[in-house]
């Protein structure tokens, strides 16, 4: 096969392949290491990568299956990336940030541990908007990611360089974290697999934090079986974080069966809205009648507080992220700025260090907070959180997974929305009500638009509810061949 | 519309330099974001319970055993200015 080739294969053809003899870590890790040499120029989405290391893990991973030690590992040599909140020992985090410019974690994340201990190859991190705060890596104080299939145009975000680099074969998976949508809708305008699980599925340990009670890591993929495969690598209690729940791993794999005869598919009108992409609307309902044809119960569901989401969303998470971000003061670690007092240490090191979207949302959050306007913003939207969980768990009463569109929009031009923060925001307005309610969400391509650009799907299911949420998303995939589709850059 | 002394004392909160071109930007921009997110205000949320977690509350415990923590050198790494093993910063008292 044609390194050409080979840029295009899945966690599992690799697997496969790998355990045939025909393929070995290191041949795999060079097409990678190659393949981003040869595109990242102009993609970008890799804000650092480590190649040497790289090429060590893939020699240990040939030499461990060469041993017959870890050919039960599930991704023995297998080349992932990992989006730049996640700390990684031997790397520097950054977090998009130039606060953090050069931090280098004493620890890896549980998530990198697993990666590690699943036999993974690291080739990097990936680029994000500033603190994962943004929808197009445009809040990057680095650079911009490109989508591989429009150079001009975004990848989404805020994961959108680990999205950008699984469309441009510059690895075969890569970690993202998803706080109101950055795993989903970087997947949706890349034409790749995005999988945020359930609140509590996953460990945050390591993961920087940006709004602690929305926060999760999640996968991104070139189809659904490598979302399974990567989920149970990654999925655990870790006694490190305590929001990481005490539930057995199920057997992610075993939910693709291809069958979803009988399984009821909620769809919710309330996210077919106007400013809705007219082949968005139409590429998802052509999805939701294929699942029907697939012997699935298609049903209306009613989400009635989704037009309350966004305001929800944007007061919670800047108001936990000016808490969380109060730690970046000059004093620990990252960019200080010299003065002479303390005080004004803080305030220069803050100003000088943060970007404009990472400011604004910290003006937000603190303002929601400040007494006088707490019990009309923060404790309002707390309370309107209940209700919007309320919805799900009723819908999820009457259905087991809703199936909608992730974005209403196709991927946007560069600049497009860089000076309105609210049209940027609307960007995940499908998007942020799961984080809000703490449930999982996939994302998975269902078309492409006139313009050639990829559209997603979102498959939306209960708590840990993500192997029905596979089961329907891989069945979906088996009938139709978007996924297959790569972009030409 | 918020007032200029507004912007200004919640960047004293949240201990931000902000220039005077910022102040007036995010004056503005904030301003539009909460005047869009008034329609909350609309929802009758008298006896409706707030979420500040998804999680049923439970305390998380572990046993009391003594583990071996960060090296302070490790832990000292990444300061931008360090001294006799703690951070430095500028005097806090005259």
């Amino acid at each position: 096969m044609e390194s050409d080739d080979l840029k295009r294969l899945t966690i599992h053809e690799a697997r496969e392949r790998l355990a045939e003899g025909d393929l070995t870590a290191v041949e795999l890790t060079e097409v990678i290491l190659d393949r981003i040499v040869a595109v990242d120029d102009e993609v970008r989405a890799y804000l650092a990568t480590s190649p040497e290391q790289a090429l060590e893990q893939a020699e240990a991973a040939d030499a461990a299956r060469a041993a017959g030690a870890g050919s039960r590992d599930a991704l023995l040599g297998i080349p992932v990336a990992v989006k730049d909140v996640l700390c990684t020992k031997s790397m520097a985090t950054t977090a998009g940030s130039r606060i953090l410019e050069g931090f280098m974690p004493p620890y890896d994340a549980t998530v990198v541990t697993r990666l590690r201990e699943a036999g993974a190859v690291i080739p990097g991190k990936t680029n994000t908007d500033e603190f994962a705060m943004g929808s197009s890596t445009e809040h990057s104080a680095y650079f911009t990611t490109r989508n591989p299939w429009d150079l001009s145009r975004v990848p989404g975000g805020s994961s959108g360089g680990s999205a950008a680099a699984v469309a441009a074969g510059e690895c075969l998976a890569a970690l993202g974290s998803d706080t109101g949508g950055s795993v989903r809708q970087p997947a949706s305008l890349c034409g790749v697999v995005g999988l945020k699980p359930t609140y509590g599925r996953v460990s945050r340990y390591g993961l920087i934090a940006f709004a602690s009670s929305l926060d999760q890591v999640g996968v991104l993929t070139k189809d659904v079986t490598d979302a399974a495969i990567m989920l149970g690598a990654i999925a655990g209690h870790d006694p490190r974080d305590g929001t990481s729940m005490e539930l057995p791993v199920p057997d992610y794999g075993a939910a693709l069966t291809g069958d979803v005869r009988g399984v009821r598919v909620g769809v919710p009108e309330a996210y077919f809205i106007e400013g809705l992409q007219p082949e968005v609307e139409e590429a998802v309902r052509t999805g939701v009648e294929t699942l029907a044809e697939l012997g699935a119960e298609v049903r209306p569901v009613s989400l009635p507080h989704t037009d309350y989401a966004l305001p929800v969303y944007y007061l919670i998470a800047p108001a936990e992220a000016s808490a969380n971000l109060a730690r970046y003061d000059g004093v620990r670690y990252g960019l200080r700025s010299e003065s002479g007092s303390l005080d004004e240490l803080y305030r220069k090191t803050r100003g000088e260090g943060f970007g404009p979207e990472v400011k604004r949302r910290i003006m937000l959050g603190a303002y929601a907070l400040s007494a006088g306007y707490y019990d009309a913003y923060y404790l309002k939207a707390q309370k309107v959180r209940t209700l919007i969980k309320a919805d799900f768990d009723a819908a999820f009463e009457e259905v087991d997974v809703i199936v909608g569109p992730t974005s209403p929009t196709t991927a946007f031009r560069v600049g497009e929305k860089a000076e309105d923060p609210l049209q940027m925001y609307l960007s995940d307005v499908f998007t942020l009500s799961m984080n809000l309610a703490g449930i999982c969400g996939l994302s998975l391509p269902c078309g492409f638009d006139g313009q050639g650009l990829p559209i997603g799907m979102q498959v939306t299911g209960p708590a840990f509810g993500e192997g029905e949420v596979l089961r329907v998303a891989h069945a979906y995939e088996q009938a139709t061949d978007w996924h297959e589709r790569r972009p030409e850059v | 519309m918020l007032s200029r002394e507004t912007v200004e004392h919640i960047a004293d909160l949240a201990k931000l330099d902000l220039s005077d071109e910022e102040v007036a930007r995010y004056q503005a921009q904030l301003s539009a974001i909460l005047e869009h997110f008034e329609q909350l205000q609309a929802l009758e949320t008298e006896e409706i319970p707030p979420t500040a977690t998804v999680l049923p509350l439970r305390s998380v415990t572990r046993a009391d055993e003594v583990e071996e923590p960060l090296a302070r050198e490790v832990t000292l790494k990444n300061a931008p200015e360090a001294e006799d093993g703690c951070f430095r910063v500028p005097a806090v008292l005259e």
